[in-house]
């Protein structure tokens, strides 16, 4: 692309020709032996061209298809005239966590898919996720921060458990209303399923370092090591640690099993142990970090959702010679966004579809050597919509010394099980109202995995959002 | 940072006790619960069941022997030294009830984490049988600390340079024989807590052991620490440490704990070559 002239200065048609400006990323045999991020982002001008290809809605789809309400045409508009600073305070002011959103939001089903200019034939959608990306790194990298005006303590302190994007969330606006903000987390380090979950080549950590920062800078406390259930109750965090309001985000980080034959073979592991030692724990730089990984030279990954190509994707960086996504369903039923299931075929994870595993079968030392599997094929929509997948009793064997877990997690029972009058639904989320996040216990709000199941970033942080509202109208005097 | 405020050596310097400031754990804890900790920023995270807890000084206690890398990291810690990180207190209590004579044993490190319930089960009111066991004389722990909360103590080494010339199973066989016993506790290599268990289940003895796997997060995040109960699968972390020896498959963990033998070789050669 040839940016001689500065997009502003481009005619309506002229920015109608633009076609979508491709994220420049490493190249794929590159990065499959590095952990370093995958996309580099754009430049100034490659932005400009990009965002000036928004024609400017009247009344915007995207911003509806945005979980958070971003005003994108706005911000896209600032990046064309240069207005940098306008364009990151106008993002900031629907979300606090623009690096991290334009980087793992799943924009494709939402602000993206909606856009106008991509629904005409052979055109693509503006890259909104892209360009949010841009101006949140062009912010952090040039030290321009969020300055809102602190008002005067209010005096009202809240404890916010878990510092995933819900709780970063909940922290940052109660805090900049001059509240008293503590954020309990169970690891060592704050960030949650950002840290152990999302891998370093596609949310770099320090950008989740950064945010945290942000956050401290407001004043906000962050308490590592303390697992609320264990370390302290929310019941003590009410009434003798004197907190006037808690907002719960801890997660879903129960991982679900296959309840299969040999599932306790070495070798076999879940997804979150095997991302939260590569991650969190910086196995892939073992024996530097004293925390060990199986390699694994032949992986197979159970599942084929976002985090199943995480976990593909870093056993082929750990150095597994083949790694092979099983999945029980087909390709167009994968739960994962296009882009990972892109990524992860450029690096040479290569996917089994309509196969399930039955058993997996290991050697005389307890270490796994293969996987019983059997092909499945497509029968009656269930009650998702989904075609079922149904047995044909024909089997197959898949030889691996590395089998990984990724068929989703559910909720920790740690926290809800010790605290009074908390209402959970029947999969043992808490149940919270849609609107506010407030649970049936007086004085406590959820959000995020631990009332919706198992979803994304970015809706964890709306949740956030609304209930920091909600929280705030609580401590201003407004009726429970 | 959580403060060395006592450190002790025994058994020829092999076992370490550090007695570590942490308010917020040593408030919560209770007898059979576990820390995990972290000795640096390199560091890996350690489980560990508590040997002791100060609730008026807000210190907790642990014993571990040295068997590897991270073990080798903690022991160079001295007093005024710190932990980066201590988390917990995590898992299930050990539950106590007064029932009768108890029979605690304890093996090896196990003796200090066997202590702490040692002394519950005697302030619950229970007549208290204790058993340690060790490779020889030099290597029994805790025998002063353990005397006091029992109402006998037995001791039997591999050599015979103290006590019984035997196993500890051989000392219970004669106690299950002579009297009636509500409940053993047995802590200590998972050895010896497997012969323990299939010793007690043919005296139909209720008993509890306490598991030692390989842990990540110690909430139920990674299901790393999962042991087979009676075929099913349990986290150590969330539902035990403790759990009912007769349902224990103990090949099972023993085989998970050797999960990273080769790394953790590789690991500690690794350290040696950097100080060299």
């Amino acid at each position: 692309m040839d940016y001689e002239v500065e997009a502003k200065y481009l005619s309506k048609k002229e920015r109608r020709a633009i076609p979508r400006q491709h994220m420049p990323e490493q190249a794929p045999e590159v990065r499959n032996k590095d952990f370093s991020e995958v996309t580099l982002g754009f430049g100034l001008l490659e932005a400009q061209y990009e965002a000036a290809r928004c024609i400017q809605c009247k009344d915007p789809a995207c911003v509806k298809g945005c979980p958070v309400g971003i005003n994108i045409p706005a911000f896209l508009e600032q990046i064309v005239e240069g207005d940098l600073n306008g364009a990151i305070n106008t993002v900031w002011d629907k979300t606090a966590l623009p690096a991290v959103c334009g980087r793992v939001c799943p924009q494709e089903i939402q602000c993206e898919e909606v856009c106008v200019v991509g629904k005409k034939k052979g055109r693509e959608p503006v890259g909104i996720g892209n360009l949010e990306m841009f101006i949140a790194d062009w912010a952090r990298d040039t030290g321009v921060t969020n300055e809102v005006e602190i008002p005067p303590a209010t005096g009202k302190r809240v404890a916010v458990i878990g510092s995933g994007p819900a709780g970063i969330t909940v922290a940052g606006d109660l805090a900049k209303k001059g509240h008293e903000v503590t954020i309990y987390e169970a690891f060592h380090r704050a960030g949650g399923v950002l840290l152990y979950g999302i891998p370093e080549f596609r949310l770099a950590k320090n950008i989740v370092d950064y945010e945290i920062e942000q956050l401290k800078k407001l004043g906000v406390k962050i308490v590592c090591n303390t697992v609320v259930g264990r370390t302290v109750d929310v019941d003590e965090l009410l009434e003798e640690m004197g907190y006037d309001a808690v907002f719960i985000g801890v997660g879903a980080g129960l991982p679900n099993f296959l309840n299969i034959p040999g599932e306790d073979l070495n070798g076999v592991f879940s997804a979150n142990e095997y991302l939260t030692r590569a991650n969190l724990m910086k196995a892939f730089d073992f024996p530097k970090y004293d925390t060990p990984i199986i390699p694994g030279k032949n992986v197979a990954i159970l599942g084929a959702g976002n985090v199943a190509m995480d976990a593909a994707r870093t056993a082929v960086r750990l150095g597994a010679k083949k790694v092979t996504i099983v999945y029980r369903r087909t390709r167009e039923q994968s739960p994962s966004r296009k882009i990972e299931i892109h990524h992860a075929e450029q690096e040479g994870v290569q996917f089994k579809f309509l196969t399930s595993p039955l058993e997996f079968i290991g050697d005389a030392n307890g270490k796994l050597v293969g996987i019983n599997c059997e092909k499945m094929k497509l029968g009656e929509p269930d009650e998702g919509g989904r075609a079922r997948p149904i047995p044909t009793g024909e089997h197959e064997y898949i030889d691996c010394d590395l089998a990984i877990i990724s068929i989703g997690t559910s909720a920790n029972p740690l926290l809800t099980k010790t605290t009074k009058n908390l209402k959970l639904n029947k999969w043992g989320n808490i149940e919270a109202d849609r609107r506010t996040g407030k649970t049936t216990k007086k004085g406590v709000w959820a959000g995020g995995d631990i009332t919706l199941g198992q979803a994304t970033v970015i809706l964890a942080m709306g949740m956030g959002r609304d209930a920091a509202n909600s929280i705030d109208a609580y401590l201003n005097g407004e009726e429970w | 940072m959580y403060k060395i405020v006592k450190r002790e050596e025994m058994a020829h310097g092999t076992i370490i006790l550090n007695e570590i400031e942490a308010p917020q754990i040593a408030k919560k804890a209770k007898a059979g619960q576990f820390v995990i900790l972290i000795a640096n920023e390199y560091g890996e995270r350690i489980p560990l069941t508590m040997a002791d807890v100060d609730k008026e000084k807000g210190t907790i206690t642990i014993i571990y022997m040295i068997v590897g890398k991270s073990t080798k990291l903690f022991s160079t810690l001295k007093v005024g030294d710190s932990y980066k990180d201590v988390v917990g207190p995590l898992g299930q209590p050990t539950h106590i009830e007064k029932k009768g004579t108890v029979v605690c044993v304890g093996g090896g490190t196990g003796t200090a984490v066997l202590h702490p319930i040692t002394r519950a089960m005697y302030q619950a009111g229970n007549r208290v049988i204790a058993i340690v066991g060790a490779r020889n004389k030099d290597y029994i722990i805790m025998k002063e600390q353990m005397q006091k909360v029992s109402h006998e103590l037995r001791i039997c080494t591999d050599d015979g340079s103290e006590g019984r010339h035997g196993f500890v199973t051989e000392e219970l066989k004669e106690i299950l024989e002579s009297e009636d016993v509500a409940e053993v506790v047995a802590i200590g290599p998972v050895p010896m807590m497997k012969f323990v268990s299939k010793l007690t289940k043919e005296y139909s003895v209720p008993t509890t052991v306490s598991l030692n796997p390989i842990m990540i997060d110690g909430t139920g995040m990674c299901g790393g620490c999962r042991v087979t109960i009676g075929g099913m699968t349990k986290f150590a972390c969330v539902d035990g440490p403790e759990f009912d020896g007769h349902q224990v498959d103990f090949d099972g963990l023993m085989r998970r704990l050797l999960a990273y033998k080769a790394e953790e070789e590789y690991s500690e050669k690794y350290s040696f070559e950097q100080e060299a």
